[in-house]
């Protein structure tokens, strides 16, 4: 995608082309340049989820306050020049918790999806390619995930690894790559019938030349879509473990665990900030990477030419 | 047909056995069932005794088909944290979970119906463009914090603001204490857990039903349905509803089986004593018969309803055969 010289040029239709007009031709860059910018949205998420990263990963360095520093005299004020998110019960600056406990959500997110991503698609790619017991085995396994809750499943093995940033990480990848896996096997199963794919392997390229050089190249699209909501899936889920009190544990902290230190204060009217904030920021982050899957789908589809 | 329903019921009998023992080796690894007698003065011949007793001294697949044998003879066994037997635990649990999973059901295929035909049928109109946007809303909302959020603002601002002597919603249970039955009491118990189950599914299948209506209002025998002159509104039901509702059906009884995951937070959040905090107090308690017996049910309720959607997609599309 990023070779735009060697492409030959093709004309195309364009709609905001004036009518009688030459066609001008477009690299697949250029395209897809095209067609992502076109959703505003996008545009917009991504803005928002540059500032959040910064402000969540910056926040040794930008958070106002220090990370659990209380100040009792200052505890369960509302929101103010000072503490702009207000502070909870013991005067901890609520701006300051929610990007430090961001740093947590982003990564379960971020790294579970890479890791669940990397794993589906070698799985899905050789069981889709090869066929034969490989794919047996992961139909065979996938269903039986598919028929057990996932979430109780999750804080089951949770229980079992402990509570520990590194194994609800490894967990929550561990039984999240199946969808992206079945996924990638389906598309693999439809492109090596494919003439390229014929033509490569007839002038003797190695199934892991085809699979590497031609084939998942081609499921580019699908991969990065998926990948993205997988990082909302992640970080949605994190939350819920932690609300459910087997996800992230004390000192350190997430937005789904400060979600569950305020659920009291739903029947209080002037500390309801605290509930507010955390979960606006997780509303926020899936929300932002949702828009962007949805503009990478329609800029990646192949279908669209413009 | 019915040869058909038995081949997935016989089919679907490995899939449990296999599921059932990756449960009960999880349970096993996650549950310590001599930890009450880890700090006995003598533990070390206790817990040999116990680990006889219990069967612990055999390998796990022989303890799993022991397990298993007393389990589909009916006996679940006995609960390690209230000493009371499982199946009792179970149907009391069952209950309430029933009630929210139907209700919600219910509200949700209600909604989404209605909001996915207006959506498609008023394709780009504000209206359509006002749903959309909520169930982007509606799908990237965590569950629970809607649940705080409905409860702070449908609870606690009237009962503020009004000085109300009891909310107009409880947020606590299914019935006030000592009330039971199909009252305005239980509908006012109802409403907030079932909102809670119902805005992410009313969010999915309202997207999903306005992509299939779509798909439909767009096919040539719409396009000639109404060329002969056939009413606007008899084209939508008769035509396009009917067709749209294949698709629709089977979405609705995949997911259903997701509402499970929903249930446990729900019922957490609401205080209900159902399935999913059942399973939560036996996750906390080391309850091992239970998160068992647990597991089974809920996975015997998802190919109930893999089962169910296929059996209605086929009745449903007399285009499909079955072979």
């Amino acid at each position: 995608m990023s070779a735009p010289v060697l492409l030959p040029p093709r004309p195309i239709d364009d709609p905001d082309l004036a009518p009688g007009a030459a066609p001008v031709a477009r690299t697949n860059w250029q395209l897809f340049r095209r067609r992502f910018f076109r959703h505003r949205l996008a545009l917009v998420s991504i803005a928002a989820l540059a500032i959040l990263m910064v402000a969540c990963y910056g926040a040794p360095w930008l958070a106002p306050y220090k990370q659990n520093a209380q100040n009792l005299l200052d505890g369960g004020m509302g929101p103010s020049a000072k503490h702009w998110f207000g502070t909870d019960d013991l005067g901890r600056d609520q701006l300051s918790e929610i990007m430090y406990a961001g740093r947590i959500s982003l990564t379960i997110g971020l790294v579970v999806a890479l890791l669940s991503t990397v794993v589906g698609v070698a799985v899905g790619a050789v069981s889709g390619y090869f066929g034969g017991a490989t794919d047996q085995a992961l139909s065979g396994f996938t269903d039986l995930f598919l028929v057990l809750p996932d979430l109780a499943l999750l804080a089951v093995a949770v229980v079992i690894f402990s509570r520990s940033f590194t194994s609800i990480i490894l967990v929550l990848a561990a039984l999240g790559w199946m969808y992206m896996a079945r996924i990638v096997r389906a598309q693999v199963l439809s492109l090596k019938e494919k003439e390229f794919v014929e033509a490569a392997r007839a002038s003797g390229a190695s199934s892991m030349r085809i699979l590497l050089r031609h084939i998942i190249p081609n499921c580019v699209g699908t991969i990065m879509v998926n990948a993205s909501l997988a990082v909302a899936v992640a970080i949605s889920t994190e939350a819920a473990l932690s609300f459910l009190g087997v996800g992230i544990q004390a000192p350190q902290n997430s937005w789904g665990l400060m979600l569950t230190g305020a659920k009291s204060y739903t029947t209080s009217t002037s500390k309801f900030y605290l509930v507010l904030f955390p979960g606006l920021m997780l509303l926020l982050t899936v929300l932002a990477v949702n828009f962007i899957g949805d503009a990478l789908r329609d800029a990646l589809d192949p279908q669209a030419r413009h | 047909m019915l040869r058909y329903l038995v081949r997935r019921l016989l089919g679907s009998i490995p899939v449990l056995l296999v599921a059932s023992f990756i449960t009960f080796w999880l349970v096993r690894r996650a549950v310590d069932p001599l930890a009450k007698f880890r700090h006995d003065r003598d533990s070390a011949r206790v817990l040999a005794e116990q680990r006889k007793a219990l069967g612990l001294d055999h390998p796990v697949i022989v303890q799993w088909w022991n397990w298993l044998t007393h389990f589909v003879r009916g006996d679940l066994g006995t609960s390690t944290r209230t000493r009371d037997p499982v199946s009792g635990m179970i149907q009391h649990a069952l209950w309430p979970t029933l009630q929210l999973m139907f209700w919600a059901t219910i509200v949700s295929v209600v909604v989404a119906l209605l909001l996915g035909t207006y959506s498609a049928v008023k394709q780009y109109s504000a209206g359509d463009y006002a749903v959309t946007g909520l169930s982007y809303l509606g799908l990237a909302m965590p569950d629970f914090w809607f649940a705080l959020i409905a409860i702070a603002v449908l609870v606690t601002l009237p009962t503020v603001w009004f000085h109300l002597n009891q909310p107009i919603l409880y947020s606590v249970g299914l019935h006030s204490p000592g009330d039971s039955g199909l009252n305005l009491d239980y509908f006012r118990h109802l409403a907030l857990p079932v909102l809670t189950l119902t805005f992410g599914a009313v969010a999915s299948w309202s997207r999903f039903h306005r992509a299939s209506m779509l798909e439909v209002l767009n096919a040539d025998y719409v396009r000639t349905a109404r060329a002969k002159g056939v009413p606007g509104h008899q084209v939508i039901t008769r035509h396009v509803l009917r067709n749209a509702l294949i698709p629709f059906t089977t979405v609705t009884a995949l997911d259903t089986a997701f509402l499970v995951s929903g249930v446990i937070i729900t019922e957490r959040i609401f205080s209900i004593a159902g399935m999913g905090q059942g399973f939560l107090s036996a996750l906390g308690a080391g309850d091992a018969p239970f998160l068992l017996a647990w597991f089974v049910i809920g996975a015997v309720a998802v190919i109930g309803m893999n089962l169910l959607a296929d059996v209605g997609y086929v009745a449903l599309d007399p285009r499909i055969r079955l072979s």
